[in-house]
């Protein structure tokens, strides 16, 4: 009754305000969009905004990290495993530049990020003055939204924005570059409203009927239909639509690295990974399929290999929420445009139930040459050097499929693609389109923090650890559970494999280094072993993995070992080889 | 899919001009440069100014490109958070004008009763006369503007301006009817119209 009054008195009076900086009313800001954590890093320009948030540390998790680009990464892992918005702060000038490989990242992956990057007094705005650099400008080209904050009533409006932008439509990161007068200043705040729309942007467009029809009859009569899917199921929470979607439809299904596990690596019409390393049916049958169904994908160039030689022969059916990915690389004969959580229901409904154990069977056959030729001698060497896939394999024994596995770039990283097992979906957080080697320890972090009821483990090549593995002090800082995995080969085997394979094996600059990471960790407090040897393989995973906390396991795997199947650059998909 | 003639076409560049409204906003004029130069593409003319609705700005890109280029760049700009919509035109659909200013010595065109001539056959205004200098000025397509450059250069030709194009799209029912919709929390087809699922229409057939 109470509460009633009280609302009816608001609802007469005038709106209340109160008198806040600019910095308290980012905090509310914040808080009111659901924001738990954030990673970032404080300086010069960002003080107030630093000096708000230590009246707020009972509700917002401020995560130091050691450098911002981490920053942008962790909030990538935390918005990847969680679903939500990632949040980071940074100071102005190398601050803010720092961020940008992280939004370039975020951009490429459509992961949801809001920057708040602090900037000099407005009243120094290009004077090149300490720290000053043109952000705006610098992020406009890897951002999806960004904007600049003068005045402190502008934040709760521009706050808001923000959030609304990033999580929406095709969600990507946005930056918000806040002047220091703007932190300091007070005004009469009103209280935070939620964005819910802007006039010059439409995050959803409307599903057209027609297209679903057509797209609809063109399955029913398809012979040998092929669905590709990607993040954008897992974007658009469409999981469950997408399982009746393939289960009605009987269609066999492939995925992109940033769709895996929008179905179960297990489910029966899941039949592996596309592209550049993916596995021989899917590549194959690329080329023999009659429609093919991109749903959420946007046809990367490793994923289509030589584009003249994609897919000829089939009619496309393209889902997607982004008009500007339908007819980029594929041309789509039935564009259907939109969220595929609303089309892919509409579509299910028009689908006749059907099953494909003939064309499924081709998959199959291929899958069986892939495993006798390939996967079999990967997975479960006798004798020799340790392989990246036989740990890989091992730890899908011991996490049952249960843990997320956060991979770098590289030869791991496609190791750990292939043969990682999901039993669901956002289990799998990578650099897919950027390729950013130092992705992996930092975008663990986040994850945990976005998964904190999972175990996370991040798989690392001695490359790409090397480039971020200050975050360690991060782990150690605030006791984050990050079971690290570096699989060493002591080469940035990538590109080894490249000029092995196409430079007559000229090793320019690939062999690398490394310290002793595992007294390196045992100097930020993280328990840590490494392995050389087959029989200590697992007992060392079984020891990261029991181990409470943190853990860095180092495993010593061929040096010389490479990732196969492979599509040759500038090679059709079809002529994918497996040696 | 569409016949050869279609791909031929698609492919072989010309001049594109890409209206593009926006909101009056900081930033947006980059948003949309980088767009082209990103996929190192010249923007040959740009102009920039108020639409006949308030806060919106109208741009007009020409650029010399193929038609699937274009396509593909309108979809991109159009993607900008702060841009309502994206035109893009051969110089068959639309109606477009340029504007010159000629700044030449004014004892010329006294002393010459020929230039007076040939100003008036080339439709030029006179803007300004001062003591020292007389300002011209004429509308129309680039090969009439640079025509009068020729004519005047030999009667010294002090100071020469060209504005970027400005168009109109020929079979435009405007923007004000379109600004609504825009307004609505839930638009309506019109504003989710989209030329190349339109054509695509009749592509597929069972």
């Amino acid at each position: 009754m109470e509460t009633v009054q009280q609302e009816a008195a608001t609802l007469a009076q005038p709106k209340k305000t109160t008198t806040v900086t600019g910095s308290v009313a980012l905090m509310e800001g914040l808080i009111a969009e659901g924001t738990e954590t954030i990673f970032g890093y404080p300086g010069g320009a960002i003080m107030p905004i630093y000096d708000a948030i230590y009246d707020y540390k009972d509700k917002l998790n401020h995560i130091l990290v050691r450098h911002e680009q981490c920053a942008a990464h962790a909030a990538q892992g935390f918005a990847r495993t969680s679903g939500k918005v990632g949040v980071v702060f940074a100071t102005s000038g190398p601050g803010a530049t720092n961020l940008i490989t992280g939004l370039a990242d975020a951009q490429i992956d459509s992961t949801p990020l809001v920057c708040i990057t602090g900037q000099v007094f407005a009243t120094l705005l290009g004077t090149d003055a300490f720290q000053e650099t043109d952000v705006i400008n610098i992020s406009a080209p890897v951002t999806k939204w960004n904007y600049q904050v003068t005045e402190a009533s502008e934040i709760p409006a521009a706050l808001a924005k923000a959030f609304y932008i990033a999580r929406s439509g095709r969600p990507g990161p946005v930056l918000i570059d806040i002047t220091k007068n703007a932190q300091m200043q007070l005004f009469e705040y009103e209280g935070y409203t939620p964005c819910s729309h802007i006039r010059s942007y439409r995050p959803k467009p409307i599903v057209r009927n027609e297209y679903i029809e057509q797209a609809a009859a063109l399955i029913n009569s398809a012979k040998k239909p092929f669905i590709l899917f990607g993040q954008g199921v897992l974007l658009g929470s469409a999981e469950q639509e997408f399982k009746a979607f393939v289960e009605k439809s009987g269609i066999p299904a492939a995925w992109t690295i940033l769709g895996a596990g929008a179905i179960p690596t297990d489910h029966p019409l899941n039949v592996g990974m596309l592209g550049m390393h993916g596995n021989y049916g899917p590549n194959v049958q690329t080329n023999s399929c009659d429609v093919m169904i991109a749903i959420g994908m946007r046809f990367d160039d490793r994923v289509t290999g030589r584009l003249d030689k994609y897919a000829k022969q089939a009619k496309v059916v393209h889902l997607d929420i982004d008009p500007a990915e339908i007819d980029k690389n594929v041309k789509a004969d039935v564009p259907v445009w939109g969220d595929c959580k609303e089309t892919l229901p509409l579509l299910t409904e028009l689908i006749t139930e059907r099953t494909h154990d003939e064309w499924l069977a081709e998959f199959k056959a291929y899958d069986k040459i892939e495993q006798e030729q390939l996967i079999q001698k990967e997975l479960n060497p006798q004798t020799g050097e340790l392989t990246m896939g036989e740990v890989i394999n091992q730890l899908n024994v011991l996490t049952k499929g249960e843990a997320v596995i956060v991979s770098d770039v590289g030869q791991h990283q496609m190791v750990a693609c292939r043969y990682g097992k999901l039993n669901t979906t956002r289990l799998s957080v990578t650099s897919g389109g950027l390729g950013t080697m130092g992705f992996g320890l930092p975008a663990a972090i986040g994850a945990k923090f976005g998964a904190p009821e999972r175990t996370v483990i991040a798989v690392i090549g001695d490359g790409g650890f090397q480039m971020t593995l200050q975050e360690l002090g991060t782990i150690m800082q605030f006791g984050v559970d990050v079971k690290i995995l570096i699989l060493n080969n002591q080469f940035l085997g990538m590109v080894r494999q490249w000029q092995q394979l196409f430079n007559e094996k000229r090793y320019s600059f690939v062999d690398i280094t490394s310290p002793d990471f595992v007294k390196l960790g045992d100097s930020y407090s993280i328990a840590g072993k490494r392995v050389t040897e087959r029989e200590n393989l697992i007992p060392g995973l079984e020891e990261m993995l029991n181990t409470p906390g943190s853990f860095l396991l180092e495993v010593m795997v061929a040096k010389e070992h490479n990732v196969f199947p492979m599509v040759p650059q500038g090679s059709s998909v079809s002529e994918i080889r497996l040696k | 899919m569409s016949d050869s003639k279609d791909i031929e076409l698609g492919n072989s560049k010309q001049e594109f001009t890409i209206t593009v409204y926006t909101e009056n906003q900081i930033g947006i004029l980059n948003r949309i440069a980088i767009i082209f130069s990103r996929r190192k593409i010249n923007i040959e003319s740009l102009n920039v100014s108020p639409s006949e609705i308030e806060h919106i700005h109208r741009f007009n890109i020409l650029i010399t490109e193929t038609e699937e280029v274009v396509k593909k760049l309108a979809r991109q700009i159009e993607k900008q958070v702060e841009v309502l919509k994206v035109y893009a035109n051969t110089n068959d659909d639309i109606i477009w004008q340029e504007l010159a200013l000629y700044k030449v010595p004014t004892e010329i065109v006294a002393e010459k009763v020929f230039v007076e001539r040939l100003l008036r056959e080339n439709g030029a205004r006179v803007v300004v006369i001062r003591k020292n200098y007389t300002i011209f000025e004429t509308t129309g397509h680039r090969s009439e503007t640079d025509k009068l450059i020729e004519v005047l250069q030999p009667y010294g030709l002090i100071e020469f301006v060209r504005s970027a194009r400005v168009a109109i799209i020929k079979d435009s029912e405007g923007f004000n009817s379109k600004l609504r919709e825009f307004e609505r929390l839930e638009p309506g087809q019109e504003v989710i119209e989209n030329e190349f699922l339109d054509k695509e229409k009749n592509v597929f057939t069972m």
